[in-house]
């Protein structure tokens, strides 16, 4: 069976043509994911600045194509998506992004967001069955209608703004969601609840959601895959209960150090970076992309990148200190990545 | 116990509107000993980064600050002039600001900006001299001397970020504040950054005061925390005491609230909005989100009140 969308051994890269006298920015290097139509899942894409997990979402969006390698919806080269399988495609595939303030036109009421799917789409037939949806949807996700429609963005905090933009992907009844940073701008007291609406959606209508977030904590708290991403690069993925509670991959073991706990009696700790670390982002080329940062640095590292290697069925690690582990094609990623259905029972706890 | 170098007492600061004031911080006061590490914590709109600004008497109009005295060190800062305020700033208190290294200039070295601050607080230096105050202070930071020489667009984010940490302590002053210092960064740079800031914090022997919003960072870095809740200090208390038993309702739903490494789907958000500051309501101003709202919360402001030993919350429970 066909995915429904599936980026195959797709490289990104910014900049560097032929005229320039820089090399390119690699922002994706050599990726691939497929996210299946009927196996729904949670999976979360982390990683820092500069990690390509934004060039990701676009490139899944069709927002912008790749270099090399193909994005494929439904078995169809995105940049070919003519007529009804593009209309099918914008239908099945929503997207929330980062900033709640920006997303709104500030003239229009907040309606406007709402009623243009259901009039795009002819999701109803009349005006009374489009309020109708517009205000189960909001219920759905946790708003008062009374309380939301006929506002203007201004009048709505970030958190309802935000959970508006829910509602608008849900009102299509996509099969994927690609959340972008949903909920780095709102504030904590609200993340929870953002973020529930979304895990709701997935539990009740079966849909897909791609979270992609710098907070290791919150994509632990919601989804059921993980993929570490490190300068346009999977460094580890699999099952997000291996990864989080035993990271293997060097730069996922510094993440995870890295967060400060809501706990004083847990320290931080102390670490430096090795003096070369600062300089300016590197990618491609035959080298481990964590050389400069890693305290286990080899020196294969410094000559050759490495491949995944599957140290568990359901994880990945793209480092040379697991070789012993037998190779995995990037390409084969989501071998390892767990059957959700697995996850309907209380995983190992 | 070391002796206070902060005294806020009562501090209000309101923002004009055509509507009428906004009433961003209302009437907080606390103290800051010398050597201390306090934060400030609560969601946007509860008055930290007001509370910042007005620290450093940086509040532009519509906001004024209405009432209540900043003593440093004494003396209230709300009474100084301009010019003699001009010289507090820097001098004796430095404000690290949220995205701070974005207001680096672009096109001044590194060490041009240093001398900036230096040269407008009258600090007469040799050129050799400043090439050495330069080195020191780059130093202090964890920066190589060379960067000295770079331009802003040749640092990473969290170097920009080191370097204004620079550029507040060039002075030596008794207070620093940071204003969510390391909110753009990642969280590997954050923890060096905020390394860093704590290191020169200790070696000046000077207070900070840290805002923000990641509960995590509050409770590896300060003494002690004040929750903010639409303009007021809801609680006051240590960091231990704070995170083992949170008082104020707000605080207890506010760290059940916080996403664990450890438990799966042990959080959950609060429910309800805070208030709009334009129409404070009569009473407390969390009691819509209240669980243990009573009748005397509608009526009744609850005032920040010693309940425990070192313990200041503001709430008719205790």
């Amino acid at each position: 069976m066909p995915a429904l969308l599936e980026a195959r051994n797709v490289t990104k890269i910014y900049g560097g043509g032929r005229f320039s006298r820089t090399p390119g920015m690699v922002a994706l290097d050599d990726f691939s994911f497929r996210v299946e139509d009927d196996q729904p899942t949670i999976t979360a894409i982390v990683g820092e600045s500069g990690s390509g997990k934004t060039t990701l979402a676009r490139l899944l969006l069709g927002l912008t194509e790749p270099t090399s390698g193909q994005i494929l919806y439904r078995d169809q080269d995105m940049s070919r998506l003519t007529g009804e399988s593009r209309k099918r495609f914008l239908r099945e595939v929503q997207v929330i992004f980062q900033d709640p303030y920006e997303v709104y036109n500030p003239f229009y009421k907040v309606d406007h967001v709402l009623s243009t799917p259901i009039a795009k789409f002819k999701l109803a037939s009349s005006k009374q069955q489009a309020r109708a949806l517009m205000e189960e949807t909001l219920n759905a996700v946790g708003l008062r209608p009374e309380e939301t429609l006929g506002r203007h963005p201004h009048q709505l905090s970030g958190g309802q703004r935000q959970r508006i933009m829910v509602a608008r992907a849900l009102l299509l009844q996509p099969r994927l969601i690609i959340a972008d940073e949903p909920v780095s701008m709102v504030d904590a007291s609200l993340r929870a609840t953002i973020l529930e609406s979304l895990r709701q959606m997935h539990l009740k209508y079966d849909i897909s959601i791609l979270y992609i977030t710098h907070d290791l904590t919150t994509a632990y708290q919601i989804s059921d895959n993980i993929l570490v991403m490190y300068r346009g690069q999977v460094a580890e993925a699999g099952d997000v209960d291996l990864v989080v509670k035993q990271p293997q991959h060097p730069y996922t073991q510094l993440l995870i150090q890295s967060i400060p706990q809501p706990d004083p009696d847990r320290a931080w700790g102390h670490y430096e970076l090795p003096a070369d670390a600062a300089r300016p982002v590197v990618t491609g080329g035959a080298f481990c992309r964590f050389v400069n940062r890693c305290p286990h640095a080899m020196e294969i590292c410094r000559t050759t990148n490495p491949p995944l290697y599957r140290t568990d069925e359901h994880r990945a690690a793209a480092c040379f200190l697991y070789r012993e582990s037998p190779a995995l094609d990037r390409a084969d990623l989501d071998q390892v990545l767990t059957d959700p259905a697995r996850n309907l029972t209380p995983t190992g706890t | 116990m070391n002796p206070a170098i902060l005294d806020v007492r009562d501090l209000v600061v309101h923002y004009e509107t055509s509507r009428g004031p906004v009433q961003a911080v209302n009437g907080i006061s606390f103290t800051l000993r010398e050597g201390e590490r306090l934060g400030l914590v609560g969601e946007s709109g509860s008055g930290k980064s007001t509370m910042a600004l007005a620290l450093m008497r940086l509040i532009r109009p519509p906001g004024r600050i209405v009432s209540g005295e900043v003593l440093l060190e004494g003396e209230n800062l709300v009474t100084y002039s301009e010019e003699a305020m001009r010289r507090v700033r820097l001098g004796r208190i430095a404000l690290v600001a949220q995205g701070a290294m974005n207001s680096l200039n672009p096109v001044l070295r590194v060490k041009q900006q240093i001398a900036d601050g230096l040269a407008d607080h009258r600090v007469r230096l040799s050129s050799r001299e400043l090439d050495e105050r330069v080195r020191d202070l780059l130093e202090s930071v964890g920066l190589r001397r060379d960067v000295a020489n770079m331009y802003p667009h040749e640092l990473s984010g969290g170097m920009k970020q080191r370097v204004c940490i620079a550029i507040a302590i060039s002075l030596r002053p008794k207070l620093i504040i940071a204003d969510e210092p390391t909110s753009a960064l990642d969280v590997v740079v954050q923890r060096q950054v905020m390394d860093t800031l704590l290191k020169v914090q200790e070696d000046l022997g000077a207070s900070i005061i840290l805002i923000g919003h990641d509960m995590g960072l509050m409770a590896q870095v300060v003494d002690r925390i004040g929750i903010m809740y639409a303009g007021n200090l809801a609680e006051v208390s240590g960091v231990h005491d704070l995170f083992r038993v949170p008082l104020h309702p707000y605080s207890k739903l506010l760290i059940a609230s916080l996403p664990s490494l450890e438990v799966k789907g042990a959080f959950q958000g609060i429910p309800g909005l805070p208030p709009s500051l334009l129409n404070r309501p009569v009473g407390c101003s969390f009691r819509s989100r209240c669980p243990f709202a009573m009748d005397r919360c509608a009526v009744v402001e609850p005032l920040l009140r010693e309940v425990e030993p070192a313990r200041r919350v503001a709430c008719h429970l205790y």
